[in-house]
């Protein structure tokens, strides 16, 4: 009986120790490409990696941060990077990911090229800047009754480099029935002027993995992780006025934007229009009504498209497109900054170019 | 002439998708297509026809002798798994072309069930070599010629109007079942012994 055993245990593992040895060697054989070399933006950075891995992961590797949601599984299509050079034929699993457009300009998913020679890519210059960073919760509030506001205090490194109006991901960890990590794009609401803090406004979505997360298992003194920061979204320099549209947690870049100008006591003459339900949907009410004295020319235009009748409400009532058409007449010399719903931006975006604002000068962050 | 009989039984009369319903998790999910179902359904001949025997090898020479029947299920599928892998990463070094048409799918198959179903049988049936290598390649055939059939049918199905809660793969399977039937045709004609 025992010999039997015995046999049976010693046969499993020689087999298992045959295929495994039999795998180490075809790693180190067929699967070793050897050291190549990723050249990105036309040699502004060289990198040597093992060759071998998803392209998204080699990078990863050396510090730069190709923003992805689903952590390089192919089913999210955020990792997209131009490749010059090496990338080989585009992979079946690519395909539902890139338009024809894209195809043209050799746009390709990240994580399933994999690096197998030399390999030449052009990045956005911002994501050499992007760093994983590990925080602690330092404080989290209610804003509304759906709304938190999320302070991170940076640990490792201590300080981010930031523009107000960009955004960050945060990372989930494995938490009921979430069996792996996922990363969720959020905005910044604290200033640049703060390097040492993070600030966030997540608002409960539904069935959502990350805001269940914070709003229902994250507390105070909790770790967590981001890596940052990104996003095209921020003041372009000029004098021309500007309007900013936000609705809901869209609040969180502008506000961002907004503190950065009272810092810089900003002259451009700016308009806020602040959009939300009924009166149980806004929030800072009184940090925006004080800016409008610290910034110069600010003004802040608060909305409700429902106002409730227990609400008293004596402001704007009315969707936000129609309460921005009511507003500004003449918006040709003016750039815009939206941040809100697809929906409301694609709204806005109409209102706006109907009012004169050219559309290389309207600028969003859509969520 | 055993060995043909086999291989030819295998793809219609004992067809192991249509007659044991082995492998449909992936014949459910990738026979939207034509094109990827092809590339599906010849990563699976390959696998089949080189898995069976290969297990056959191990079954015969290193079980057998050890009275360690009883294990076959362990090894069959680590087997496989191992197989697998390797083919992957030799088709990704050495050859584009046939990484690209064939080997994103190896990944997939390394756990349908008709791969391991097809070692199976090759035991139960006690079938020598040859007839397994035969029975394989004939069961891999025969999976691939369901699914393209079926890819085909569903892409017929796009402008077709089904009833809402049949949508996907409720439709799929109604769909199967009729080309099982339509696959009963063949029995009689020659059995898979």
């Amino acid at each position: 009986m025992l010999i039997t055993l015995l046999v049976s245990i010693a046969v499993i593992s020689l087999i298992s120790v045959f295929l495994s040895l039999l795998m180490v060697i075809a790693d180190a054989t067929i699967g070793n490409y050897g050291v190549v070399k990723i050249t990105i933006n036309e040699g502004i950075r060289d990198l040597e990696v093992l060759g071998g891995q998803p392209l998204l992961r080699s990078l990863q590797q050396e510090g730069i941060f190709i923003p992805s949601a689903c952590g390089g599984r192919g089913s999210c299509g955020l990792c997209k990077v131009k490749v010059v050079e090496g990338g080989g034929e585009y992979l079946p699993t690519e395909l539902p990911f890139i338009s024809e457009e894209e195809r043209a300009q050799q746009i390709r998913l990240s994580c399933q090229v994999k690096v197998k020679n030399d390999i030449a890519i052009e990045i956005p210059e911002e994501l050499f800047y992007v760093k994983e960073f590990s925080t602690t919760v330092e404080k989290i509030r209610n804003l509304t009754h759906d709304i938190k506001e999320v302070t991170l205090r940076l640990i490792d490194p201590g300080e981010i480099t930031i523009k107000a109006g960009q955004y960050i991901q945060f990372v989930v960890p494995e938490y009921e029935d979430l069996d792996e990590e996922v990363y969720r794009a959020y905005s910044v609401a604290s200033p640049p002027g703060d390097a040492t803090h993070v600030e966030l406004e997540i608002r409960l979505v539904p069935g959502g993995i990350c805001t269940t997360y914070v709003h229902e298992h994250l507390k105070e003194g909790d770790t967590v992780t981001i890596n940052g920061p990104y996003g095209d979204f921020y003041l372009r320099e000029s004098d021309a006025p500007i309007i900013f549209i936000a609705g809901g947690s869209g609040m969180a870049p502008i506000k961002s934007i907004l503190l950065d100008m009272e810092k810089n006591a900003n002259p451009r003459s700016a308009q806020y229009f602040f959009g939300a339900r009924s009166k149980r949907d806004l929030f800072l009410l009184d940090e925006m009504k004080a800016l409008e004295s610290s910034i110069p020319n600010f003004s802040f235009v608060p909305a409700l498209s429902e106002p409730l009748g227990e609400d008293n409400w004596e402001g704007e009532v009315g969707l936000i497109t129609d309460v921005v058409r009511k507003n500004v007449s003449d918006a040709q010399a003016s750039e815009a900054y939206l941040c809100g719903s697809p929906g409301m931006i694609d709204a806005c975006i109409k209102v706006l170019t109907d009012l004169g604002v050219s559309e290389d000068r309207i600028f969003y962050d859509k969520f | 002439m055993h060995n043909f009989a086999i291989f030819f039984a295998s793809i219609f009369t004992g067809n192991i998708l249509l007659t044991t319903y082995l492998g449909m998790c992936s014949f459910l999910s990738v026979s939207k297509e034509l094109k990827t179902s092809l590339g599906l359904g010849a990563a699976v001949v390959f696998v089949m026809a080189t898995t069976t025997p290969l297990n056959w090898m191990v079954y015969q020479w290193l079980l057998i002798p050890f009275g360690l029947e009883y294990l076959r299920f362990i090894v069959f599928i680590i087997v496989i798994a191992a197989f697998v892998q390797l083919t992957e990463m030799a088709l990704e070094r050495y050859s584009e072309g046939l990484y690209q048409a064939l080997g994103i799918f190896l990944p997939l198959i390394t756990v349908n069930c008709a791969i391991l179903g097809a070692s199976l049988f090759m035991v139960i049936r006690e079938y020598t070599l040859a007839t397994s290598f035969f029975f394989g390649l004939g069961s891999g055939i025969g999976w691939a010629l369901a699914i393209v059939a079926m890819a085909g049918i569903r892409q017929k199905l796009k402008s077709a109007k089904i009833p809402p809660g049949l949508e996907g793969p409720g439709i799929t399977l109604v769909i199967a079942g009729f080309m099982a039937m339509a696959f009963m045709g063949f029995s009689g004609m020659i059995a898979l012994t």
